[in-house]
């Protein structure tokens, strides 16, 4: 089973603090993987914010075919940082080659163009060396995009952390944002692709459970955007519709609990907004889920959120103090990294509820 | 030699041939009076009898008439093996027995030079019911855990109405972060996921639709099971169209617009709206043919709802004027959408056959939003009474045919957007709420089931030609007949009364088959949790195939 986890401060935080979250709950994975994506980048990254960022891990010639395909679109390399890796025998990792994190300055033909343009186009750039890495077996991409990094790794969370030397805390590779998973997707077929976090143009989202209504999920979102693909895991739908709810159809991101997990209908007709949340329920049906499923996302604009299904059968616990909020799956990993926390203050969403962290870092409960 | 009419019909060339026990017999005469065939008749026998009276042996033969029950050999008055005969006599000295080397049609046919009739369904079944060889095979266990059928609460409702792609809902976001609407949309009506249709009153007697009629209103309002029904085309008594009732009955319109005339008139007066209106193309046990409705079924309050004279009542099988999807189906949608000022769902059932997936596809693509369902109806389904070569020779099997559908709005996207409801032959097994859920995961929004609820009331037919007289107006039962004795012998409240308990039954057989696998609301689409133990169907219907 995955145990996930989400870390949000008002301070930079290396990634050992994220591996500690998850250590803690190994109980309750396998320790067969451990991915993580990092939102808000401090470190060798900082002065970088606007720059899409490459994270990829493949091969050499992945590399230089990914690097082939962003030059000829017109795209700079402007910085690049590999982590060092430690390998040693005895640790349980299946490494690839290289593992690239490299900074780009946008087309020249870009410079004056609207937003979201250069947004598609980071999309079309990731899907074009996607395609070609695949087709050749050359590794794998994960994110192309402004302040975004992204890490995913086969075997024991504690080995890969220290093949990569992540548990000791420095001051190159940090974030004001992790969320991080253990576990592989061990459900169906080991790839790197099917570990959450999942990311899509901003938008971050990972969970834990199983998505019975996956089939009829990745049916929609098949037709509904070019970069919803993959579904290598049954959890990359939760990311999906939140893109779609959120991003496509600018609805408010209230109305993504409202897609997922629709109120009943007989309680409908008693709302006020019943007819607006049934037609919603008609249009979206197809992307509704039922459970069991935590989910953990995060917005474009740094909000962090979580909620879950309509029947509450996966864990999830929401700990804070003043300078960080931790969601993760049990209580066990926020005891360990915010040990002075006033755990009274802890939060145990339930079925109905959402709860959001702005960029304050203030929570915002609502029940749906 | 004795001379032999040969070419004549004999008793071995019937369906059934009447087995009678003279010995058992007292002459009460029930059997004779209870066949509304008049398949068998009091008649007299001579018989020889050899007795002795004496101590010693003294045979003598004695030549007596004695009175009996024969049977009719009559291409008219034919027995239908209904069993009523034996169901009446008290003394088990009568009954129907199957003759497997009748060759009644040919007969038929080859003396009355007219196609044969009878009642509606396939008589013609040769391999086992393609659902059967399917089985829900994916269980929820331990990462998903399945459900408690009995304390979980389920939320099993399907659309009726058109359902927009959110991107064309007419949305905006409000100071307070609300969505809000700017326009109206088609109306959908969200209900249980099986309706009671088609048949009308005509083709049923009316005690038999009343039945219906109540059981729908005691599910909706005692029971609480959104069920719907549907009038089929015969218009509707106006006193239920004046009442609150109304609005569980979804009003059907076909090629013979019968009854509309009273609708029509009693709109003013309309205290609630209808469900849904409609619109039947084609049905699936006579696919291309209209509907017939006897003169003899045509009594005189069948000629008051319908407002028609006595006569044979032929639905054409074409609408007329309806030749091109694009024109004149858009044109009849907006005028029984506007008939009810855009307030009540429109829909359109078609027979099942190898053009519905474009027709589907055509229908998805409207721009005009009208189109509130699609109703497909396979071979199998069908009550009334049709030409033999019809019912057996023409039409589609409706599973394949649901499946296709669903994976063509697949292809476009639109999945759900104009709701996919299947029929023909649901419950055949006995058994509706299987039936419903693997149709519902293998892509239909929901069923409708017709000739089921005709076995719940005391229908004696079968698949294998035994009654199969709906055709006649003589139903034996009273199911299907306009005669007045014969309509008695139907319970009007026993027969809601099975209804009722039928769907309960059903209710919590859905919620059976919902809860191992993990789901609280319908599965629609959700076919993999589907296997066939048969490779072709499994193949057929991209579902896994198990063995
Ligand atoms: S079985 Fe039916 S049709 Fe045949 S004789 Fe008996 S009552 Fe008449
Ligand atoms: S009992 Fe009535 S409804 Fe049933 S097959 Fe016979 S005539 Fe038809």
């Amino acid at each position: 089973m995955c145990r996930i986890g989400a870390i949000k401060s008002k301070e930079y935080v290396h990634p050992s603090v994220a591996l500690r979250l998850m250590r803690s709950q190994q109980k309750g994975h396998d320790n067969s993987g451990f991915a993580m994506i990092m939102q808000d980048l401090g470190g060798v990254f900082e002065g970088y914010k606007g720059l899409p960022i490459l994270s990829m891990a493949c091969t050499d010639e992945g590399i230089k075919v990914a690097e082939d395909i962003l030059h000829r679109k017109g795209f700079v390399r402007l910085f690049q940082w590999a982590p060092q890796v430690f390998p040693k025998p005895g640790l349980k990792i299946e490494p690839m080659p290289n593992y690239v994190f490299q900074v780009y300055q946008y087309p020249k033909l870009y410079n004056y163009a609207p937003q979201e343009e250069k947004e598609e186009l980071l999309v079309d750039m990731r899907l074009a060396i996607r395609h070609e890495l695949e087709n050749h077996d050359l590794g794998y991409v994960y994110s192309f995009w402004p302040d975004i990094l992204t890490l995913k790794e086969i075997g024991d969370p504690s080995d890969i952390g220290e093949y990569f030397n992540l548990w000791e805390e420095n001051d190159y590779f940090k974030a004001k944002i992790i969320t991080a998973q253990c576990r592989q997707n061990t459900n169906y077929d080991i790839v790197r692709y099917a570990a959450h976090p999942f990311f899509l143009q901003g938008y971050t989202a990972l969970a834990n459970g199983e998505n019975t209504f996956y089939e009829k999920n990745k049916n929609l979102q098949k037709k509904l955007y070019k970069g919803y693909i993959g579904f290598e895991s049954d959890s990359q739908c939760f990311l999906y519709t939140l893109h779609y709810v959120h991003k496509k159809l600018k609805w408010p991101l209230i109305y993504y609990k409202h897609t997922i997990t629709p109120i009943p209908f007989e309680e409908l007709s008693q709302r006020e907004d019943g007819h607006i949340l049934a037609n919603i329920r008609a249009s979206l049906a197809h992307l509704e889920i039922n459970g069991p499923n935590t989910i953990i996302g995060v917005l474009p604009d740094g909000t962090l959120f979580t909620c879950c299904d309509s029947k509450k059968l996966r864990p999830v616990v929401v700990g804070r103090d003043e300078n960080t909020v931790v969601i993760t799956s049990e209580v066990t990993g926020i005891n360990d990294i915010l040990p002075n926390r006033d755990w009274q203050d802890d939060i145990y969403p339930g079925e109905r509820e959402m709860v959001v962290i702005n960029d304050e870092l203030e929570v915002v409960r609502w029940q749906q | 030699m004795a001379t032999v009419k040969v070419n004549q019909l004999a008793k071995d060339d019937l369906f059934w041939q009447i087995d009678y026990k003279h010995d058992r017999c007292t002459l009460c005469g029930k059997c004779v009076a209870s066949c509304p065939f008049q398949a068998i008749e009091a008649k007299v026998e001579k018989r020889r009898k050899v007795v002795s009276e004496d101590i010693t042996p003294n045979p003598k033969v004695y030549f007596q008439t004695i009175p009996v029950i024969k049977q009719v050999i009559s291409e008219y008055n034919f027995c239908r093996g209904c069993g009523i005969c034996e169901k009446v006599c008290p003394n088990d000295a009568i009954k129907p027995v199957r003759n497997s080397d009748h060759r009644f049609q040919a007969k038929y046919r080859a003396t009355v030079a007219d196609p044969f009739k009878r009642g509606g369904r396939s008589n013609l079944e040769t391999d086992g019911r393609t659902l059967d060889k399917i089985k829900v095979g994916r269980i929820s266990q331990m990462t998903d855990p399945s459900l408690d059928a009995q304390r979980h609460t389920f939320d099993m409702r399907a659309p009726f109405g058109r359902v927009l792609a959110p991107n064309e809902i007419p949305l905006e976001v409000d100071s307070c972060g609300r969505l809000v609407l700017k326009n109206n949309l088609p109306p959908v009506r969200w209900i249980y996921p099986i309706i009671i249709g088609d048949m009308s009153i005509g083709a049923l007697s009316w005690r038999m639709w009343e039945a219906l009629a109540i059981a729908t209103a005691y599910l909706n309002e005692e029971v609480g099971i959104p069920i719907r029904m549907c009038s089929g085309e015969g218009g509707v008594p106006v006193r239920l169209l004046k009442s609150r009732f109304l609005k569980y009955i979804i009003l059907q319109i076909a090629s013979g617009h019968f009854g509309w005339n009273r609708i029509v008139n009693a709109m003013p007066h309309m205290v609630e709206d209808p469900a849904g209106v409609l619109i039947k193309i084609g049905q699936g046990a006579k696919p291309g043919d209209g509907g017939l409705l006897m003169a003899k079924k045509v009594a005189k309050h069948i000629q008051e709802i319908r407002g028609v004279p006595k006569a044979d009542l032929l639905s054409p099988p074409n609408h007329q004027g309806l030749y091109s999807i694009e024109e004149s189906v858009q044109k009849m949608f907006l005028s029984f959408n506007a008939a009810f000022k855009f307030r009540v769902p429109v829909a359109i059932k078609v027979a099942a056959s190898a053009t519905s997936v474009s027709v589907y596809n055509n229908l998805l693509r409207d721009p005009y939003n009208i189109v509130g369902g699609f109703f497909l109806d396979g071979i199998d389904g069908g009550t009334g009474a049709a030409h033999e070569i019809s019912l057996d020779h023409t039409g589609h099997p409706i599973v394949s045919k649901l499946r296709d559908c669903y994976k063509a709005a697949l292809h476009q996207g639109k999945q759900g957007q104009i709701p996919l409801w299947a029929a023909g032959g649901m419950g055949k097994n006995w058994n509706l709420a299987a039936d419903a859920f693997k149709m519902i995961c293998l892509g239909a929004n929901g069923i409708f089931t017709g000739k089921l609820m005709l076995q719940l009331a005391g229908c004696v037919g079968n698949d294998m030609g035994k009654c199969n007289a709906c055709n006649t107006g003589l139903c034996p039962v009273g199911i299907c007949t306009q005669n007045p004795t014969l309509v008695k012998r139907l319970d009007i409240d026993k027969v809601a009364e099975n209804i009722v308990n039928y769907f309960i039954a059903v209710d919590h057989e859905l919620k059976k088959l919902m809860a191992p696998v993990g789901n609280s609301s319908l599965p629609v689409g959700r076919s993999d949790a589907l296997i066939s133990t048969d490779k072709s169907v499994a193949e057929r219907l991209d579902i896994n195939y198990a063995c």
